[in-house]
């Protein structure tokens, strides 16, 4: 009994002289931060021990330290979570500096002020709706969706109506023209109180990551704002131009009068033949070409003739088959010759 | 539906022109009756005006077609002519070419014409011009840009290309989707 006590203490003594002592002693007590797991030495360092050996120096002073920080975390209150200890860190202690500032509440929007005065909860809508009338899942508002008022393709004149003739399809489109610029401005509205800045009559509210998009129409908006409307502003050498001003395009109606546009083709039709000359200038000059040629051979031939036979011409130039086809062959020849 | 304006006229014209040359006019005005281009779908649509006006009842999604199409305006303004306008370029074309019995197949199949498949063409065709090409019967199969000048193809040797393939009338069975 004795004997086996004795056996396991010496074992746990041999297992214990393996590792170092957990007790450290330092001059100075280090300034330990659980919070961020920091622990400051301000001791000095041993220089004789730096110059002999400094990377074994240096590790067991890293040693040495964490050792001291694992003795205070091993004094703060434990649990065990799934078979492994746990120790809950305290609040740290150095405060670490904020890349950025601290962002600003964001002003809260009409709407929002006046739920909360009401105390009114927002609640999730889904995005599909059952459409009793087509019977399927239609979205409830965007591309396709369904109980979309523009859309009626049939719309009743009722009897009180004032004026039977006014367009109902047309009216259902620009109120809800005017609904959509109407969100828009408030939007802009809460924006402006949010920066306490003026919402623009017409142009653009400023921001702060401006896209290409946004600078183009503020480029555009910048070269019209002058007295001149924009007139006398002269443009960059490699300015190209502006996908946002420009009149819109118009085009001639359909059933207009037929008659005046075929006036108006035939003109342009005229404009055409006129740009092509009607003498060939390529034929002329090749005939003119060949003209030249025969009168040089003609020469040469009775010059040769009088040296040498004197007098017996050697027929002809060629036999003229066409214009264009013997200007050809007559150049030709000519280089033979 | 619309009408062209100036420089879709101006384009549609010259390529026109290239084929059949002043003979535009007698579209334009004919004795059985006025007779108009439209636009419609990026499509140019040759339509009598009666007709036209009832095609204009027909909402532009709906409208497939009218009348004969010429061809269509790309996005960029220029004109590409189709087989679909052979109807009304073969009696007023200006240059044409006679196909060999042998060479109508490739034709039709899509190639150009080779030396060894020209039977016929007419005169005073200068190069690059445009070209309707018929078989010995005088059927028009379709239209093209000839390679090479009249003079010039009589001196080229068999395997050279004589007339660039431009439409045919077997586009109609290969090239459904795209004539509309």
């Amino acid at each position: 009994m004795a004997d086996l006590v004795e056996r396991v203490l010496k074992e746990a003594a041999e297992r214990e002289s393996h590792y170092k002592t957990i007790e450290v002693h330092k001059d100075i007590e280090l300034e330990i931060d659980p919070g961020n797991l920091l622990t400051v030495d301000t001791n000095p360092l041993d220089a004789t021990k730096l110059k002999k050996n400094r990377e074994e120096y240096l590790k067991s002073l890293a040693r040495d330290n964490t050792q001291l920080l694992i003795n205070t975390l091993w004094q703060l209150p434990t649990e065990k979570v799934d078979e492994a200890i746990v120790v809950k860190l305290p609040d740290p202690k150095t405060p670490i500096p904020r890349e950025k500032p601290v962002p600003k509440d964001k002003a809260l929007t009409k709407w929002q002020q006046y739920a909360q005065l009401k105390g009114i909860q927002k609640r999730k809508k889904s995005r599909m709706m059952w459409d009793d009338q087509s019977k399927e899942w239609k979205p409830r508002w965007g591309y396709k969706r369904g109980n979309d008022d523009t859309q009626e393709w049939c719309i009743e004149v009722p009897d009180n109506a004032e004026d039977p003739n006014v367009d109902l399809f047309a009216k259902k489109n620009k109120e809800k023209k005017e609904r959509v610029a109407k969100n828009e401005l408030q939007r802009l509205r809460n924006i402006a109180r949010s920066q306490k800045s003026k919402v623009p009559g017409v142009g653009l509210t400023p921001t702060e990551a401006p896209s290409k998009d946004y600078l183009g129409k503020a480029l555009a908006l910048a070269r019209k704002s002058t007295a001149s409307i924009g007139k006398f502003t002269d443009k960059l050498p490699t300015e190209k131009p502006s996908k946002h001003t420009g009149k819109k395009r118009k085009f001639e109606p359909n059933y207009g009068d037929v008659e005046r546009e075929s006036k108006k083709q035939l003109k342009i039709l005229n404009h055409i033949q006129n740009r092509i000359p009607i003498v060939n200038t390529t034929k002329a000059a090749n005939r003119h070409i060949m003209e030249e040629q025969r009168s040089r051979a003609r020469r040469r031939r009775e010059e040769d003739g009088g040296k040498q036979k004197g007098g017996k011409n050697k027929g002809g130039g060629g036999k003229k088959k066409g214009g264009f086809k013997a200007g050809k062959k007559g150049k030709a020849g000519g280089k033979k010759r | 539906m619309r009408p062209l304006t100036d420089e879709e006229t101006k384009s549609f014209f010259d390529k026109l022109s290239k084929y059949i040359g002043e003979n535009i006019k007698l579209l334009l005005e004919r004795p059985d009756g006025s007779y108009c281009f439209r636009l419609h779908r990026d499509r140019i649509f040759y339509v009598r005006e009666d007709l036209m006006k009832k095609a204009g009842n027909i909402s532009r999604k709906n409208l497939l077609s009218m009348g004969t199409c010429f061809g269509k305006m790309t996005k960029t303004g220029k004109f590409h002519l189709q087989i679909t306008a052979l109807d009304f370029m073969a009696p007023y074309a200006k240059h044409k070419i006679w196909l060999k019995p042998s060479a109508e197949q490739q034709f039709v199949y899509g190639h150009h014409v080779m030396k060894s498949g020209l039977g016929r063409i007419t005169e005073n065709t200068s190069q690059y011009e445009g070209v309707v090409v018929y078989s010995m019967n005088d059927l028009p199969l379709g239209f093209g840009v000839a390679a090479k000048s009249t003079q010039d193809c009589r001196h080229a040797d068999p395997m050279t290309l004589v007339a660039f393939h431009q439409a045919d009338i077997g586009e109609y069975i290969r090239n459904e989707e795209a004539l509309l």
